[in-house]
């Protein structure tokens, strides 16, 4: 167990590469209650929504789900998010635990709409159930058709008898779903899941696969990738900032920011040597220190080391070798595309 | 579990010693705290430890570990056979995955570490701590 936002969370169960593995041919059940939940209601939701996050919430059906940055006036992140539209007056954001009262204040503290938004946090538990076999599983405990459910789109319905948001979303770059529902519940429905997914070799999963399937799959993770210092530009998150939905918090800096340029750039690495660039590495380019590794780990799937940085513009083409300097010694690595790893279907 | 006849550190490495030479290598509550290990970085074979000195890195899926050398004395052997199968460590710490051989300085040096018993001891204390 380890301490994370706040929360007693495992860090593995059978093994990091067992988890990881799991989910990449199988499937794995994550207990992700820690994850914070912000309801916004009113004639205003969607006004409120779209001031306070980058991506363009109107575009969305009810039904639908959108990942987002919650932005400050500087254009950079408070928080990244899942914006999930429940319907035209209500929408429920997803958000990271750690950020989830930072976030409350910030978007209540950005509120002149005709709109309320509530931390409902403690009203929801959630479950991540990922992998190629995931929708088979949770299939068996609902009556609500899986299959028809689109990636990035969510049905309300019983699991079994337990009233759930069933979000055909994750974290992990495999298929699966996350459901939201009543936190007296969680133990029953971790439970039940765990038996459904028995013959399929369903694997409890922890922190530490859910970080390295997501770095496998190319995503950011709050307070590595991105925080209140980085810009969706800067980051490779230009498809979720849409400058032409009209303004929100921060618009101008990034309008201004995007005629500009960007002076760093988030790219992918894989390692040409042995050892891994971790977490804080400088990056060496042509003899000088560059950037800095956000994020490294193995990629049990790919078996590779593999890591993402921030490296000058002029630096970031794909197939460029740098150096990431390891307890002092500069070790070999090649900028790669991301996402490393991207499923078949 | 801990091997009588190994003496332990509190950075959880072990020592055994045969005479003039010393195994060293990392008890299992190590290996179990760094979870899967992916790779091992070792010193040269010739290479002269301090105590207390780094003898190396071993590196798990989470993070990377450095390795003090429980005593002094000059590397005669590496475990060469970690560097294809490093998750050794995590099967096997106390016998086939051991890290490095010296030829000691003073086999006399290790009256200072803890025995089987203190070392089960001290992890018992750590195991407290963690769940408190």
């Amino acid at each position: 167990m380890v301490n994370f936002g706040g929360w007693d969370m495992p860090l593995e169960y059978a093994g990091i590469l067992a988890e990881h593995d799991a989910v990449r041919t199988g499937a794995g059940l994550f207990d992700v209650s820690h994850m914070g939940e912000i309801e916004v209601r009113g004639a205003g939701a969607l006004e409120l929504v779209q001031w306070v996050t980058c991506n363009n919430a109107a575009k969305l059906a009810v039904g639908q789900a959108q990942y987002a940055g919650l932005m400050t006036p500087q254009g950079t992140f408070v928080d990244d998010l899942l914006v999930h539209k429940i319907s035209d007056m209500h929408y429920l954001l997803c958000v990271n635990a750690g950020n989830q009262y930072g976030d409350f204040a910030h978007i209540v503290a950005s509120n002149r709409f005709d709109a309320k938004a509530e931390n409902a946090g403690p009203r929801y538990s959630q479950l991540a159930i990922q992998g190629p076999r995931a929708t088979a599983i949770l299939q068996k405990l609902t009556q609500v058709p899986l299959e028809p459910i689109r990636y990035y789109h969510f049905a309300c319905g019983k699991v079994d008898a337990v009233e759930c948001l069933i979000a055909r979303t994750g974290y992990t770059g495999e298929d699966g779903f996350e459901i939201y529902f009543d936190p007296q519940f969680s133990e029953k429905l971790w439970d039940k899941l765990m038996d459904a997914g028995q013959s399929a070799g369903i694997q409890p999963c922890g922190l530490g696969a859910r970080n390295t399937l997501r770095l496998e799959a190319g995503m950011c993770l709050y307070g590595h990738e991105i925080d209140d210092t980085t810009t969706p530009w800067e980051a490779g998150l230009a498809w979720i900032c849409k400058l032409d939905k009209g303004p929100f918090l921060g618009s101008d800096v990034l309008a201004r920011q995007k005629q500009a340029g960007i002076e760093r750039k988030l790219v992918g690495f894989e390692m040409l040597d042995k050892r891994i660039g971790r977490d804080g590495y400088p990056v060496i380019i042509a003899g000088q220190e560059a950037g800095r590794v956000t994020s490294g780990c193995p990629a049990p799937f790919l078996k590779k080391n593999i890591g993402m940085a921030y490296v000058p513009p002029k630096s970031a083409c794909i197939g460029t070798e740098i150096q990431i300097s390891i307890r002092g010694q500069a070790a070999a690595a090649r900028i790669i595309a991301l996402p490393f790893y991207k499923r078949l279907q | 579990m801990y091997p009588n006849d190994y003496r332990y550190t509190k950075d959880h490495e072990w020592v055994k010693v045969d005479g003039s030479t010393g195994t060293i290598g990392i008890t299992d509550y190590a290996q179990h705290e760094l979870g899967d290990v992916v790779f091992v970085e070792l010193p040269k074979v010739g290479a002269q430890l301090k105590t207390g000195g780094s003898l190396g890195t071993v590196e798990s899926v989470k993070a990377v570990s450095e390795i003090f050398c429980p005593v002094s004395g000059e590397v005669t052997e590496i475990n060469l056979a970690l560097g294809n199968a490093p998750e050794r460590i995590n099967q096997d710490p106390h016998n086939s995955a051991w890290l490095i051989k010296l030829r000691l300085t003073d086999a006399k040096e290790t009256s200072g570490l803890m025995d089987a018993a203190a070392y089960e001891a001290y992890i018992a204390e750590k195991s407290k701590e963690h769940s408190a």
